[in-house]
């Protein structure tokens, strides 16, 4: 069984406040669960509370980190399991051609930033790169790729037998690809998102929004509409909700993209507390 | 057909908005893409040719040196390029798809991704004699 849990679905800074309740303030943290097997998918805000609930038999966990702009980051020192001496953590991140990814995570987990230093934590994390990889844990296939956004950041396909979750929070998918929506072969992520049983992606602003913002590195909801569209994907959950869009904003932006459109799969705007469970 | 990394993707984007010249060819050679600048030279239309296998491309613009020789593919500074993943430059003529005389200057240079995937090539050119 695959299960998935999103902790923190807002992209660039957490955003409380009651009326944002229904679709959660917190950023960036996606759980992916199969028994004891834990994936954590960014180390946004929303990982402090995961740690707070997490299933206290979990013994290792496996945090992948698409990219290490601050809000898939700014939650990783209030994650309780780094402080508990009975659990491995592993840390997963893109690689660069220079820095190594512990070094550039030292820079969070070292004063001003942060007062607890890495080597200070019970159990050291274990670090490992990626770039274009494949790899195992448990009963999870992982598939990362690199994707259009910037500074090193990738997107993950995560398949559990013939189920797959496709994972790309933070992405500029009109600028990444050659002649969108009508080419595949020459657009990013699509390696990520084809035919996932769920895709998470980036939809941070309104067309609009897009044409001032353009090169930022988020989409629009209706590119994120499209390339959905193009993957052939199952059902899509909208990521990455833009601070100031309330939840009654976001209600309004989703029913103005699908007025009219008839779709051959499911779309929502992404909520904080939303479970997905598939029997694969 | 699976999806091209990424640093291809931005490559032909970025050759796709620019005036000069230039194509993009994976790690053999296989043509990816070139702008519509080259398809004045080449005078081939890349909506019409798409993407060519290097045994393709590679015979229908005759490259020689300024005695008339051909030069063999070794000679050329893309496929140098794609040998020793070092950027290479040139001159040359070529004999384009409409019969007429090109002389031309190329650069070439590898792609190298993150953290160090050699993916392909990119050559960017412009004709001399104008």
């Amino acid at each position: 069984m695959m299960k998935v849990k999103i902790w923190g679905c807002r992209g660039s800074l957490p955003a409380p406040g009651p009326e944002n309740n229904f679709y959660g303030g917190n950023t960036s943290c996606v759980q992916v669960s199969d028994g004891e097997t834990c994936l954590v998918l960014d180390a946004g805000s929303g990982i402090q509370r995961l740690g707070r609930f997490l299933d206290q038999d979990v013994r290792q966990i496996h945090i992948f980190l698409t990219h290490l702009h601050i809000d898939h980051t700014m939650g990783l020192g209030f994650f309780l399991p780094l402080y508990n001496p009975n659990v491995e953590v592993h840390l997963w991140g893109p690689s660069t051609s220079d820095t190594p990814l512990l070094q550039r995570l030292r820079k969070y987990f070292s004063p001003p930033l942060f007062p607890v230093r890495l080597g200070d934590l019970p159990n050291h994390p274990i670090i490992h790169e990626l770039s274009d990889d494949q790899i195992q844990i448990g009963s999870f296939a992982i598939h990362s790729e690199f994707v259009c956004h910037p500074g090193p950041t990738l997107g993950f396909r995560i398949s559990h037998g013939d189920t797959v979750l496709a994972y790309i929070p933070d992405h500029e998918v009109r600028l990444g690809s050659n002649d969108f929506p009508n080419d595949p072969e020459w657009t990013s992520g699509y390696e990520i998102a084809k035919k996932a049983d769920l895709l998470l992606h980036d939809g941070a602003y309104t067309i609009a929004e897009y044409e001032e913002k353009a090169g930022w590195g988020h989409s629009a909801v209706q590119d994120t509409i499209e390339f959905a569209s193009m993957c052939k994907v199952k059902h899509l959950g909208i990521f990455h909700h833009e601070p100031n869009n309330t939840d009654s904003r976001l209600d309004e932006i989703l029913a103005e993209r699908l007025a009219g459109k008839e779709l051959d799969f499911s779309v929502e705007m992404c909520r904080e507390g939303a479970e997905y469970i598939f029997d694969t | 057909m699976p999806a091209q990394p990424l640093e291809l993707i931005l490559g032909r984007q970025f050759i796709d908005t620019i005036s000069l010249p230039a194509f993009l060819v994976d790690t053999e050679g296989n043509l990816l893409f070139y702008n519509e600048s080259a398809e004045t030279v080449f005078g081939l239309k890349f909506g019409e040719t798409g993407g060519m296998r290097v045994e393709e491309w590679a015979t229908i613009f005759t490259p020689y040196n300024e005695k008339g020789e051909l030069i063999s593919p070794e000679g050329l500074p893309l496929v140098q390029t794609l040998q020793t993943k070092k950027p290479t430059s040139g001159s040359f003529f070529i004999k384009n798809m409409q019969g007429r005389d090109e002389h031309i200057q190329v650069t070439a240079f590898p792609i190298i991704a993150r953290p160090d995937r050699f993916l392909g090539a990119m050559a960017i050119f412009w004709t001399l004699d104008e």
